[in-house]
């Protein structure tokens, strides 16, 4: 048992741990809350996998800046206790369904793999490197240069619409 | 390190120039006064002006750039115009709306500045990754388009069309990571080249171009998945209506046929039969419950609906190469005749629109042709015209249609179309009845911008159904390149 | 290949440690004489009523919506400056348009009060 397999044992039971929390949660800010810890401990899934950009993402975008936003939306509609009986009647079947053919599917693959002469190979070491992350930069900003500048636009017009929806043009008759 | 050289920037440049144009009118718009928003609309027209004036001088150039992100040819040159005259005509009815509504806002402008040059962007994308980012950024100004009068009633419409648009737009992700998978590349030429060097999963590729149907089909408002139009289109202001119902139609469309064409020639025996049913059970559905609508605006996007199958009936045979480029330009022609007509009766509702949600139920109009002989003359010719009735361009457009649909041996899809074509008079022609044959005491705004585009695309679905020729030559090299 | 980052695992700890000290320290040497009107939440205030939540008003939505964009836009700076020498002026040239672009949106949002309270 090396290192690495003990640490995403750990970081499984976490990972599953935080997911029932969040599910089971009476409180919708708790659930929240779970869910940013469950955020955390994929971020290290995938530093473990060799994929820091994607880690450093996770964490400012879905575990800063996402959640952020869940939680406003949560307290902006007093949604923090919710009555069960406000969930769908078809919901919770349909739900259990969906998870049934997901894990069934995960199952056979896992199992396809298992039989098959393909072994699951922990990614190459050098991967997880800043080399990594310069060469993705490197294509970025090459490369990608169009789609990343209209990037910025397209924030650019996600803010007019934020301000445009939320505030009233001053001095203007309402 | 490759720096953009100077072909790049002139591949792209009608929509750098409405970008930039776009920013610096965010900044100008900060100093305009609330009471002169007046000028603000000016600078946006004269922004699509100016790029329309590019653009124009751009016909007949063919470049690649960026990485062959982006492509200048015939094809997107023709869209581009198109798609700015919509952006005019775009402001030309908002102008006096908004103030009659109260609802004048700079941002109104600008966001449609983006909106177009998301549109722009869609015809030139040659890299799903542009596609996605350009269908982000022409929906992104809708959506916020449609809740901006701030009334009950727009806001729904602005939220409804936001959950369903994000929906659609997750379809486009969802497809172009498919693709990638199969193919490793999002470049349409290079997805081409990998399936056709049969190095794919077939099945992966073509459930990822499904997914692009399926995503685009949410766009033009195309049945099956065209739930949220109704209601998006009668609850946002008319002049952002008259806008979209346009310029996002031109640009799904454009953006299918340059996605289908060029990365999916090879997916076409398994794509054609859902092409010809979606096509089908568009102008089936859309024409059906178009019917039973009194509102004008539910009437209206009902018809946008079925003018969604009527195109659609275009990309069935782009597979077959002898027929292909002959119905792309039937389709381009199509988009055309249907926006002239399109922003046309819109103008006339907005014409008749009052506060409140007044004046937009169907029975409103009676009596228009003896008020207001000129305007009453212009619907009918509107209406006339998405029948497919002479002389009209609506006409023509739908004979070139039929005849690529023949020419492609689809007999049957000509057939739903031109009897569904015969079902729309009905409900087409009950405004002219209205117009012509019921009293009533009907009031109209007159406002110069509304009134000089009514009356221009009055002018021009007749006039243009005389010389068809010319267009259809026009879209026809554009397809050829 | 963790072991990269056990620098940062090493932060991490230090600053819970820290932030455990802290209240710890306080608990073992404060002094302590709770009584009912202390641990009042408004000890010389009125009676608190209601729920402890409450609706908070919609102008912190739009403040959470500029700070994801934002956050976006950060998110783009960490390739960049880790690749930053390779790239040279051509990719200084590239970030400046992009703040540039976002920068037209903060000075539109502060002209138009998006970050005043009033």
């Amino acid at each position: 048992m090396n290192s690495e397999l003990i640490v995403f044992l750990v970081l499984s039971l976490v990972a599953i741990a935080t997911a029932l929390g969040m599910l089971f949660s009476k409180n919708a800010v708790y659930s929240a809350l779970f869910l940013v810890l469950n955020f955390v401990t994929v971020a290290v899934f995938y530093l473990l996998l060799g994929a820091p950009f994607l880690a450093m993402s996770q964490i400012t975008v879905y575990a800063g800046a996402i959640m952020v936003l869940f939680l406003f939306v949560i307290m902006l509609l007093g949604a923090e206790n919710l009555k069960p009986s406000n969930a769908l009647p078809w919901q919770k079947p349909l739900a259990i369904l969906l998870s049934v053919i997901l894990g069934v599917e995960a199952t056979y693959l896992l199992l396809a793999r298992a039989r098959s002469s393909l072994s699951v190979t922990s990614p190459d070491a050098a991967l997880n490197t800043m080399d990594s992350l310069r060469n993705m930069a490197e294509t970025l900003f090459s490369q990608f240069l169009l789609p990343f500048e209209i990037t910025s636009i397209l924030l650019l017009v996600a803010m007019v619409g934020a301000v445009v929806l939320t505030r009233a043009e001053k001095g203007a008759a309402k | 390190m490759t720096t953009p050289t100077y072909t790049d920037f002139y591949t792209l440049l009608p929509y750098l120039i409405l970008t930039v144009w776009a920013c610096v009118l965010l900044l100008v718009d900060l100093f305009i006064p609330v009471g002169r928003k007046g000028i603000t609309a000016f600078l946006a027209a004269l922004g699509i002006a100016v790029t329309l004036g590019f653009s124009i001088t751009q016909i007949g150039a063919e470049s690649v750039g960026f990485s062959s992100m982006v492509a200048l040819d015939g094809f997107s040159t023709f869209a581009n115009i198109l798609l700015l005259s919509s952006g005019l005509f775009g402001i030309a009815l908002a102008y006096g709306y908004t103030q009659r509504f109260n609802m004048v806002r700079g941002e109104y402008y600008i966001l449609l500045l983006f909106s177009v040059s998301g549109m722009m962007l869609m015809a030139q994308a040659n890299d799903l990754i542009i596609v996605f980012l350009a269908l982000e950024l022409l929906s992104i100004p809708l959506y916020v388009l449609s809740a901006i009068s701030r009334k009950l009633t727009s806001e729904e419409s602005g939220v409804k069309y936001f959950l369903l648009g994000a929906f659609a737009s997750g379809f486009v992700v969802y497809g172009t990571a498919l693709i990638f998978g199969a193919t490793g590349s999002t470049n349409l030429a290079a997805i081409f080249a990998q399936a056709a060097a049969g190095v794919t999963s077939g099945l992966l590729l073509t459930i990822g171009a499904a997914l692009l149907l399926v995503g685009f089909g949410f766009k033009v408002a195309a049945a099956p998945f065209h739930m949220w139009t109704p209601d998006v289109y009668q609850g946002a202001p008319t002049s952002v209506t008259a806008f979209m119902a346009a310029g996002a139609k031109i640009a799904g469309f454009v953006a299918l046929f340059r996605v289908f064409a060029t990365a999916f020639p090879s997916l076409a025996p398994e794509l054609t039969t859902i092409l010809w049913a979606l096509s089908a059970v568009t102008m089936i559905l859309g024409n059906l419950t178009a019917i039973s609508q009194t509102n004008i605006k539910r009437m209206l996007a009902y018809s946008a609906i079925a003018h969604a199958g009527y195109i659609l009936m275009a990309f069935v045979p782009y597979g077959n190469a002898k027929v292909a480029p002959t119905a792309i330009a039937a389709g381009l022609f199509y988009l055309v005749a249907y926006a002239v007509s399109n922003f046309g009766s819109w103008g006339v509702v907005i014409a008749l629109e009052k506060a409140e949600g007044k004046g937009l139920e169907i029975e409103d109009y009676a009596g228009l042709a003896k008020k207001y002989p000129a305007l009453a003359a212009a619907m009918t010719v509107f209406m006339l015209s998405l029948i497919g009735f002479p002389p009209t361009l609506g006409m023509v457009g739908k004979f070139y249609l039929f005849r690529s649909a023949l020419a492609g041996g689809f007999p049957g899809l000509a057939l739903i179309g031109l009897v569904t074509s015969l079902l729309s008079a009905y409900y087409y022609l009950r405004v002219v009845v209205n117009m012509y044959m019921k009293e009533g005491d009907p009031e109209i705004e007159r406002e110069p911008w509304l009134a000089l585009t009514t009356g221009f695309t009055a002018i021009a679905t007749v006039v243009v159904s005389f010389v068809p020729q010319f267009l259809f030559m026009l879209a026809y090299t554009a397809v050829m390149r | 290949m963790l072991l990269e980052y056990i620098a940062i695992g090493v932060m991490i700890l230090v600053a819970t440690l820290i932030a455990f000290i802290a209240i710890g320290l306080g608990g073992l040497f404060g002094p302590k004489k709770p009584s009912a009107e202390k641990d009042t939440p408004y000890e010389s205030g009125m009676n608190p009523y209601g729920e402890g939540t409450r609706r908070m008003p919609v102008r912190f939505y739009l403040v959470a919506v500029l700070f994801i964009l934002f956050d976006i836009e950060v998110v783009f700076f960490l390739p960049w400056a880790i690749a930053f020498r390779q790239l040279g002026l051509f990719g200084l040239l590239e970030m400046v348009i992009f703040i540039v672009i976002l920068l037209i949106g903060y000075v539109y949002a502060w002209k138009k009060g998006a970050l005043e309270w009033e």
